[in-house]
């Protein structure tokens, strides 16, 4: 026991003083996901209030043929521009970006109009840009809003029922709430949580174990009166408290960062408060050890520093699986999916984020299967490290 | 007291040591001579039991490595072929991590440090990170580390690879003076200069087998060479010849 705290204690401070593992453990790694998710959700959060606040900007050619619909538009608030373009003006017009959205009316418009046949006119717009098709559909709902408006007319000119127009009344029942809402982009958050803690004992994975054999150290480490265990079990301890630091650095940027995320502009509230911190602490804490034994594992069998890197970047992504796997198949919380970690911190976290209630036994059942598979990846590196081919 | 008897190891098919047995006394130094490959590192790994050996057994003052793997090796000193240090600790931080991982009290670890110190003379650099040292710097930082438990027996894998003239010196009287408070000390080197200078007792080792073991001068004069580097020649051709005949 005294030989564990020895080596967690020196590979603790050893590490203090490496540029490399600070950056990656306390900086990038906890900083990358809050920074990024927040850039990312205000930005996003930001177009959709600008763009339904905008006004609609719409360039007419031939608006002479159709004065009202022009009117009708106007009335609607739509920013209308008048030209007299050709088909191809338009088309032109809107490929280069002059004109967002070009509303062609072509002359038979009036006449057909009149007969009351189907009066065409052409919406010009590009489906490959997203502002511009959102505009483009904009345009199209408020003609076709006209459009029933004269056909109801019509019908009860000619002594019809507008209802018969009407067969199937759809009624659409929205039962996301505002924080249901606000989980569906707070749903990617859990991802960068686990990354930040496996990110935490990354360097120190690779560097008490590939680096000590590189280094050469690790023989003379070899050759003391210490149980190999007690070797493995420091380096675990210590890989696992600054996965640790790493996290709560995390959750405290993402707490402030969530702070100036306009959330509440739409009308969603995530209460991801320190409260909210604390409980994914506890969620994720059983996720360390596991996280820490898997890396040492794999490092473990690697000859060098960099060939162990390699490696491990792709562990950084094995917790993704299981999260993406969930959301494809869009599962929902259940005691079973508890065993598979990863999964199950994420589902908790979405349920501390949802407000929902989480069973005291689904918690359990998560801590338990996260370390049970902690402690064999341990058991295996230990076995490893008793090996003599772990001398490289 | 360091015994080695009926060392056999083999790695897939190549026998890398065939029965290999010699006895390094206390207060003496013995050296393991032999030429690249002919199995002194994989011998020595095996003395201080980080190899496992397929056959025949090493003991520490009478005590079986593989048996109680801790008591042998409280009694022993390690300074291996590539003895690497931690770049972020200073020289004190990289000694007493061992010391502390040998069970050492503080004050012991102390006293014991500045004594090595003192006798290694790296006071001026004792409390800097070790990441800039030099070769000769980082030799005493590892021997000092090997020592810090004050150990019976001292097992060095080619201590002066990479040292300047001066550090040698410095190292061979490190090395005397051990030997003087009756220590054992049994090191490898494939230079003879270097083993004449020093070795009271001489094992040659060639393709993994000891070719000849004695006292320097009683080797010289059986082989009827005038240099150590003559015997050394001697034996060599003598074994090889012997394999030739097997082979044939």
């Amino acid at each position: 026991m005294r030989a564990l705290l020895t080596v967690f204690r020196k590979e603790f401070l050893e590490n203090l003083r490496d540029r490399r593992t600070l950056f990656s453990a306390l900086l990038f790694g906890p900083l990358f996901g809050p920074i990024l998710f927040g850039a990312m959700v205000s930005r996003m959060l930001n177009q959709s209030v600008l763009e339904s606040d905008e006004p609609l900007r719409v360039t007419v050619s031939g608006g002479e043929h159709a004065p009202n619909l022009v009117r009708f538009l106007a009335s609607q608030g739509v920013k209308l521009a008048f030209t007299a373009w050709s088909e191809s003006d338009a088309r032109d017009a809107v490929k280069r970006g002059t004109a967002v959205v070009v509303l062609i009316v072509p002359d038979e418009f009036a006449q057909r109009f009149t007969a009351a046949l189907p009066a065409p006119v052409f919406v010009v717009a590009d489906s490959s840009d997203s502002q511009n098709r959102k505009s483009a559909d904009r345009l199209r709902a408020l003609i076709g809003a006209y459009g029933n408006g004269i056909a109801q007319l019509r019908s009860q000119i000619r002594g019809l029922s507008p209802l018969l127009a009407v067969p199937i009344a759809v009624n659409e029942i929205d039962v996301t709430t505002p924080t249901g809402r606000a989980v569906v982009v707070l749903g990617f958050m859990t991802y960068f949580v686990l990354f930040s803690v496996l990110m935490g004992g990354l360097y120190l994975a690779i560097d008490s174990t590939a680096g000590e054999r590189e280094r050469g150290s690790l023989e003379a480490l070899l050759s003391l009166p210490v149980a190999r265990t007690a070797l493995v079990g420091g380096k675990l301890l210590a890989t696992c408290a600054y996965m640790c630091l790493s996290l709560a650095i995390n959750l405290a940027a993402f707490v402030v960062v969530l702070q100036f995320v306009p959330l509440e502009r739409l009308g969603m509230s995530a209460n991801v408060g320190a409260l909210t911190a604390l409980e994914f602490f506890a969620i994720c804490l059983p996720f360390v050890p596991l996280g820490a034994a898997l890396m040492m594992l794999v490092a473990s069998f690697t000859r060098s520093y960099r060939e162990a890197q390699t490696y491990l970047t792709s562990v950084l992504l094995v917790p993704t699986l299981p999260i993406a796997f969930a959301s494809i198949y869009s599962l929902k919380t259940h005691s079973a999916l508890m065993l598979v970690p990863s999964l199950s911190q994420h589902l908790l976290m979405t349920s501390v984020l949802k407000d929902e209630p989480i069973a005291p036994l689904d918690l359990a059942v998560s801590a338990a299967s996260a370390l049970g598979l902690a402690a064999l990846a341990l058991a295996a590196t230990a076995r490893h490290w008793r090996r003599e081919t772990m001398l490289g | 007291m360091i015994e080695a008897s009926g060392l056999c190891k083999r790695f897939g098919t190549i026998e890398a040591v065939r029965e290999v047995s010699f006895r390094a006394a206390d207060g003496e130094i013995t050296g393991l001579l032999g030429p690249n490959g002919a199995g002194k590192s994989t011998t020595l790994r095996m003395l201080y039991g980080v190899l496992t050996p397929d056959g025949g057994s090493a003991r520490i003052d009478g005590i079986d490595i593989r048996g109680e793997t801790s008591a042998a090796r409280g009694r022993l000193g390690v300074l291996p072929h590539a003895p690497g240090l931690y770049g972020n600790l200073t020289a004190r931080e990289n000694i007493e991590y061992f010391g502390a991982l040998h069970g050492l009290s503080k004050d012991a670890m102390r006293a014991r440090t500045a004594d090595l110190s003192r006798a290694l003379g790296m006071d001026g650099f004792m409390d800097r990170r070790v990441k800039g040292f030099s070769q000769g710097q980082r030799i005493k930082v590892a021997v000092a580390r090997a020592l810090i438990h004050d150990p019976s027996n001292l097992i060095l894998d080619e201590p002066t690879n990479g040292l300047d003239v001066m550090a040698i010196r410095n190292l061979r009287e490190i090395l005397r003076d051990l030997k003087a408070h009756g220590r054992c000390i049994l090191f490898s080197s494939h230079v003879m200069q270097e083993v004449a200078a020093l070795c009271d007792r001489v094992v040659i080792l060639g393709q993994g087998r000891v070719l000849a073991d004695g006292a320097l001068e009683s080797l010289r004069s059986r082989l009827g060479a005038a240099s150590l580097e003559e015997a050394f020649l001697t034996v060599l051709s003598e074994a090889e010849a012997q394999a030739a005949g097997e082979a044939l």
